[in-house]
């Protein structure tokens, strides 16, 4: 394993950072470890207070509507899917393909999050936000679980909505040619962000929905 | 030997190059090392305003009772003094200036891999900077640096500021690690293998790695608090069903991690430095660059040790107690190493290895006072007393912050091209040393016998301690100042004193030292072909069974 | 010292059919841990909800994020992390599973 670095590609102009499609790849994955990191982090907080109050958590998440948390789950997927087969198409060449699946996937971002928007939306209706009156008469173990629940999938959104202005910008360069067949790093990287997103919310599901 | 210079091309070097050294062109560069003269300066000014707290601090503890500085306040001096120790000179200091500087031209390459990013994590620090001194204008903050719920939710003082100033400063120290890596892996010269790196490669890369995976957790840890103070969302709070102690985990996941972060790249710094003025072989490569990994592994596991008082369940304390007692193999691995470099070989005293020699001694005074206290029933009588305060600068500030000098005194000479007076240095690094032990010794007996940390008053009968570490304290500023200004008046503007310095003035066998001191912009113009390792010296004097001893990885 | 890592420069192309047999998985899996979460397991029910979610993760990052055909290092990193973030997570219940 010693030489674990492909070099050949910096001989011309020896040691000049240039395009390096597998430092930036590199340097993409230790990115996304601080960011799994971070949601890890949160998750540890969930996990023990899941087992504090277990009881709480099941009483909390019957609150929330599984049907709507499989259907955004659904939405996520496909917009895994659609972000994979745009890279897909670009390596092929398929440059107008390649943009039409990065709008779907946008889309399915937005739809995800205007679905979001609801669910949090019934709940401030029902008086549960954080600080509500109603919230804090509740059972600390049930406050704790909303607490979580907006703080867990808050954060998520904010990377879904960063995930898209990226994927905005990504759509941008391709349009432009600075992202092509040839130089398609950035395009992966975006799609690497955008998956972690959609890794995240497969953790998050099982967790905030299905405990009860 | 292997030490030829690379030829000097005759071209200008890093500082006159571009503008010049005033020019404002430095703000845009994206120069490794005058990104690490940049971090110079910061840092070096961040840990001036410290110390004069540290001093302000001391100086209040001259006497019993209040002398200038009420309970309030000195709060607030000790929480600035180690927010700014912490985020703004120990964790950037060696990885951030020497990383930077160092670790592209010892690898062989011209850069690091992501010269725009390294720039943008200088800016965070920057930015991370103003954010903790502003919270001094808006009133200064009283938690203690460690920022403990429930006190800082509740506190009126502006915690959100130096929380912030502590996420950005986080995000720079990711993205320096992040390069840091990418840089190792990718631009390291194609013929050195990972066995042919220097010593001081390994110990910031393992960092680096540390600073990427566990910098987030602290992140968000404190975003969390923010959102307690903003949204209501008391994740840590028990009156909202939350556990303070777990704050104090996920606050120590982190930071106790970053206590190797610290001292990882200064252990670095002694491995490079050992060998160079004892000329000879490091002792067990393997052994030292395994025990950076191990370190930063194990490092991982202990946080806990921090908590023992905090009410934890006894089963967590014991086996965190246990694990603890783990972290000191690898570290004394090191100590055994470097000694052993040294037996027989032909030692130089200059100021680099008496750094090396300080660290050491101190280093092990801070790690056997550790292993103390990671005994559950000693640290039951000694947490929170001014034993801790003792043991922890004798770790951060006699271990990372003398090789921080130690480095300093290594590198200037390449940083800068002038080498600085020796007996100047000499006399500052006594002073420094004297006044160490006479600061921070006398803060482990009275711990012992009481005297908790955090205090601004005391018992008569702490007296003598307390006085005898202001004298040191005073000592070790005058040792500080000189050392300082020792390496000022030497530069090129100033030549007060010293002499411009040759490519290799220490005899050294890593790449850093055969480009030109200053380096130019473009340190390699072709691919340096590594066919040796970087601590082989020849001493043919000593004869055939110390050629035995060489660590055999590193043949050509 | 393996050469694998060279053509990692050059994509490596994977059918559109693939994709979307590996999105077809994920939404099946999606339906079973839905599905499994009405039976009545008591505290088993999270333990296979979460074995479920690795399941999907894997699939994730093998295929949509290329790992599979990533170079070595890739791999040393991510189970670095990933055994990192178990030591954190089984630390903190040396604590907590004995409140
Ligand atoms: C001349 C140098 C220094 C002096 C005179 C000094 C002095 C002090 C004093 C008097 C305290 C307060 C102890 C107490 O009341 O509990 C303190 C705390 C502290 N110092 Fe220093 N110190 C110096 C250098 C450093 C360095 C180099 C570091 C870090 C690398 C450091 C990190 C800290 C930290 C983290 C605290 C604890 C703050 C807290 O409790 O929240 N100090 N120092």
């Amino acid at each position: 394993m010693s030489n674990a670095a492909a070099h050949d590609d910096h001989h011309a102009h020896y040691g000049v950072p240039g395009y390096d499609p597998v430092a930036w790849k590199m340097g993409m994955w230790l990115f996304l470890f601080t960011e799994l990191l971070l949601f890890g982090a949160v998750f540890i907080a969930y996990a023990v207070y899941l087992e504090t109050y277990t009881w709480h958590f099941t009483v909390g998440s019957a609150q929330l509507s599984i049907p709507i948390g499989t259907f955004n789950t659904l939405v996520l997927l496909t917009s895994s899917l659609t972000m994979a087969l745009s890279i897909a198409a670009l390596q092929r060449g398929k440059k107008e393909l390649s943009i039409k699946l990065l709008d779907m996937t946008v889309a399915c971002a937005g739809l995800f999050c205007v679905v979001k928007a609801f669910e949090w939306g019934a709940k401030f209706e029902h008086g549960i936000y954080p600080g509500s009156e109603h919230l804090l008469a509740m059972a600390r173990g049930e406050q704790m679980f909303f607490g979580l629940y907006f703080t867990m999938t808050g954060i998520h959104a904010l990377h879904v909505i960063i995930g898209a202005a990226l994927i905005l910008w990504v759509r941008a360069r391709i349009k432009s040619g600075a992202v092509s067949t040839e130089r398609i790093t950035f395009l992966d990287n975006i799609g690497l962000y955008w998956h972690l997103v959609d890794l995240i919310w497969i953790f998050l599901f099982p967790l905030i929905y299905l405990v009860a | 030997m292997t030490t030829q210079a690379l030829p000097d091309l005759g071209e200008v070097d890093y500082i006159r190059a571009g503008g010049g050294p005033w020019s404002w062109e430095w703000l845009k560069t994206t120069d490794h090392k005058r990104i690490a003269i940049m971090y110079l300066l910061m840092i070096v000014a961040f840990f001036f305003v410290a110390m004069t707290l540290g001093l302000l601090m001391r100086a209040e503890l001259l006497k019993p009772g209040t002398q200038f500085l009420d309970g309030a306040a000195y709060n607030r001096v000790l929480t600035l003094h180690g927010v700014i120790m912490i985020c703004l000179f120990i964790i950037p200091s060696i990885p951030a200036i020497f990383g930077n500087f160092a670790l592209p031209i010892m690898v062989g390459a011209n850069d690091v891999s992501f010269p725009r990013l390294n720039l943008a994590s200088w800016y965070f620090y920057v930015a991370g900077a103003v954010l903790a001194l502003w919270s001094v204008g808006a009133g200064g903050v009283d938690t203690g640096w460690t920022f403990y719920v429930p006190y800082s939710g509740n506190t009126d003082a502006n915690v959100v500021l130096p929380m912030l100033a502590a996420f950005l400063l986080g995000w720079s120290s990711i993205l320096t690690g992040l390069n840091m890596i990418t840089t190792v892996h990718r631009l390291r010269a194609p013929t050195m293998g990972w066995r042919q790196m220097p010593l001081f490669v390994w110990g910031i890369y393992a960092t680096s790695w540390i600073a990427v995976l566990a910098t987030p957790v602290v992140g968000i840890t404190l975003v969390l608090v923010l959102f307690e103070k903003f949204f209501g969302v008391g994740i840590f709070n028990a009156s909202m069903g939350g556990d303070p102690i777990l704050f104090q985990h996920m606050f120590w996941i982190y930071s106790h991690p970053a206590v190797y972060i610290m001292v990882l790249p200064a252990m670095a710094v002694v491995s490079e430095i050992v060998p160079v003025f004892s000329q000879k072989r490091i002792f067990g490569y393997r052994f030292i660059a395994v025990s950076s990994i191990a370190i930063a592994a194990i490092g991982s596991l202990v946080w806990a040790h921090h908590m023992f008082t905090s009410g934890m369940a006894d089963e967590g304390r014991i086996i965190f107690s246990f694990l603890t007692f783990f972290v000191s193999v690898p570290s004394a691995v090191k100590i055994f190493n470097w000694l052993a470099t040294m037996y027989k070989g032909s030692i130089r005293i200059e100021l680099p290895m008496l750094f090396a020699f300080a660290f050491m001694f101190l280093f092990s005074i801070g790690g056997f006072t550790g292993l103390q206290q990671a005994a559950l029933s000693v640290d039951i009588h000694i947490h929170d007393t001014s034993f801790i305060v003792a043991h922890f600068h004798y770790t951060m500030f006699g271990g990372t912050g003398t090789m921080f000098f130690g480095a300093l005194y290594y590198w200037w000479p390449k940083m800068f091209g002038r080498m600085y007076n020796k007996t100047l240095g000499m006399i500052g690094f006594v002073l420094f040393f004297v006044g160490f032990n006479t600061l921070y010794f006398p803060l482990f007996i009275a711990g012992l016998k009481g005297m908790p940390r955090r205090y601004q008053d005391y018992l008569a009968e702490y007296q003598g301690y307390h006085e005898l570490s202001t004298y040191g304290s005073w000592i070790i500023a005058t040792g500080l100042i000189l050392l300082v200004l020792n390496l000022i008046g030497c530069m090129r503007w100033a030549k007060w004193w010293g002499s411009d310095a040759e490519t290799n003035p220490w005899n050294a066998a890593s790449l850093d030292w055969r480009v030109p001191s200053p380096p130019p912009v473009h340190q390699f113009h072709e691919e340096p072909i590594i066919t040796d390792g970087p601590y082989d010296y020849d001493i043919p004097h000593l004869g055939d069974d110390d050629s035995k001893a060489a660590p055999a990885e590193v043949q050509a | 010292m393996s050469h694998t890592q060279d053509h990692a420069d050059e994509p490596h192309l994977i059918p559109y059919g693939t994709y979307i047999g590996i999105w077809l998985a994920l939404c099946m899996l999606t339906l079973v841990t839905v599905g499994v979460s009405y039976a009545d397991m008591r505290h088993m029910t999270i333990i296979v909800a979460l074995l479920i979610a690795c399941a999907k993760s894997t699939l994730v990052v093998l295929w949509f994020m290329h790992v599979k055909f990533e170079n070595r290092a890739i791999w040393w990193f991510l189970i670095a992390t990933i055994l990192t973030y178990v030591t954190f997570v089984i630390l903190t219940f040396a604590d907590y599973s004995f409140r």
